[in-house]
């Protein structure tokens, strides 16, 4: 077992005050600290029962306190950053399906019930939207840092190359997305989507075809883009940073390019 | 094999037998460790294309399909069209869908002084021009003052027969085929146009039909 964080382990005793008094007062005898203390043991022991069999914590630590380069800084969140915002699409997601019908006579009503009637719906409703937004902010600004930081070099270009098909499939989340509430903005916006797919040689036409699942907008358009943005994108997106988390754990990160880390050295030498 | 004189190391018999592997057949070169292997692999396969040949081919299968059935809509009676001007009318693309499924068409009387000769109104007595925008598929609309159809979306504009005439649009309004039956005017089948008012099968906005781009933006099963 790891040594207990601070502030699960017992209070120390107040500079001045006497035996047995701790710093919740002298009337408690010391039964707040032993509250605490079988409250700590019976955690740890249903943590240590899961940890004896599943042995995460080396892994945990081994993450937890591993050596980052100098100069990491808020910059090197903006990976994590983007995670949460997909973590937080996933979830709103989840919810929001729960009431939502993929339906051509139904999707609009649904989505207005979400908004207008369902408890918190227009909250959550809203976090996925401007989530959404917020998700491919931090995507592009992550990959703008990896870029002017030369994080992309050897032995990282796996890790780009995953990054950047994950950029499109966020951005196809976006757009498979914008298609369920299914008003004049939304119909519109993919008509025009999909014709742009389709001026594509050769295979525009049928990729179009195949979003649409026919050669005009119909009845299975809306539950197609509802496929692919709830199971089929996000699946592959999760597998992807899975991917992509590994290879950033084993490789771990970059120090910015202006950190020359020998220079010091070197002027030492020169003198 | 004994012979040392070659510099590349002796290479392994085939024969199993040769290798002294126990339990070895006469002639026998897949070792049976090899043979799980390729089992197991081959079996995993058959099964893994089991179920996704299918699914996919199930989520591809709209590829494949004519999605347009031919279908016949009574657009109203021959009086209610003239050959000066467009007349506006709504019929159902795709009726499984409702309303998003229904489309503003402009229908006018085949007038040979505007129309000419070309191929698009041969055999056909009336023109009904579709309002999908040949740049992304915007819905246009027929301007009257002007005498040209336009594109609120980005600007394309259309002459009176639907040629372009500006923006980005990349060749001219598809039309609808009619007939007439008891003096009622009915609109059938979508057909594209090149800029010669050749006629083609339809084809999507933004897809060329001139001169080899009718390759490059093939026709589909699907249409």
């Amino acid at each position: 077992m790891p040594p207990l964080p601070k502030f699960l382990r017992p209070a120390p005793r107040k500079p001045g005050a006497d035996n047995g008094a701790r710093n919740g007062g002298g009337e408690d005898d010391g039964r707040l600290d032993k509250a605490k203390e079988q409250g700590i043991e019976a955690t740890a022991t249903a943590v240590g029962w899961i940890d004896e069999r599943m042995s995460v914590s080396p892994l945990m630590r081994a993450q937890l306190f591993r050596k980052v380069p100098k100069g990491t800084s808020w910059f090197h969140t903006l990976g994590s950053a983007t995670l949460f915002a997909f973590l937080s699409q996933a979830v709103t997601g989840v919810f929001l399906a729960m009431y939502y019908e993929p339906d051509p006579s139904r999707a609009y009503d649904s989505a207005a019930h979400i908004t207008n009637e369902v408890f918190l719906g227009e909250f959550v409703r809203g976090m996925h939207r401007w989530g959404s937004t917020v998700m491919i902010i931090l995507i592009f600004l992550h990959m703008g840092r990896v870029f002017f930081f030369g994080a992309y070099k050897y032995p990282r270009e796996l890790t780009w190359v995953i990054g950047v098909v994950l950029l499109v499939l966020t951005l196809m989340m976006g757009l498979t997305g914008y298609l369920l509430p299914f008003d004049q903005r939304s119909f519109w916006a993919t008509v025009v989507a999909v014709n742009l797919n389709s001026s594509g040689p050769v295979i525009g036409p049928y990729l179009a075809d195949f979003l649409r699942g026919g050669s005009e907008f119909g009845a299975t358009t809306l539950s197609r883009f509802y496929a692919l943005h709830m199971l089929l994108v996000p699946g592959l997106i999760a597998v992807l940073i899975g991917a992509h988390l590994y290879l950033v754990a084993k490789l771990g990160t970059t120090a910015p390019p202006w950190l020359k880390a020998h220079k010091k050295e070197l002027e030492q030498e020169e003198i | 094999m004994p012979d040392s004189s070659s510099k590349k190391p002796a290479r392994k018999s085939p024969y199993t037998a040769d290798r002294g592997i126990p339990g070895a057949f006469e002639g026998e070169t897949v070792t049976r460790r090899n043979f799980m292997t390729g089992g197991a692999l081959a079996a995993g396969g058959i099964a893994t294309a089991a179920f996704a040949l299918p699914a996919l081919g199930f989520a591809l299968g709209p590829l494949f399909e004519d999605s347009q059935p031919e279908r016949w809509q009574d657009v109203g009676s021959e009086s209610e069209f003239n050959d000066e001007t467009y007349v506006s009318s709504v019929i159902n693309l795709v009726p499984e869908i409702g309303e998003p499924g229904k489309t503003t068409v402009y229908i006018r009387r085949v007038n040979p002084d505007l129309d000419g000769d070309t191929q698009a109104i041969k055999d056909q007595p009336y023109v009904v021009i579709s309002t999908r925008c040949m740049h992304l598929g915007c819905p246009v609309r027929y301007i009257q003052a002007s005498a040209r159809f336009v594109c609120p979306c980005h600007g394309g504009v259309y002459d009176f027969e639907g040629k372009v005439e500006g923006g980005p649009p990349v060749r001219p309004l598809d039309r609808f085929y009619t007939r007439t039956r008891a003096g009622r005017v009915e609109v059938g089948d979508r057909f594209s146009v090149n800029s010669e008012l050749e006629r083609f099968s339809p084809r999507d906005p933004s897809n060329w039909v001139d001169g080899l781009w009718q390759y490059i933006y093939p026709s589909r099963p699907t249409i």
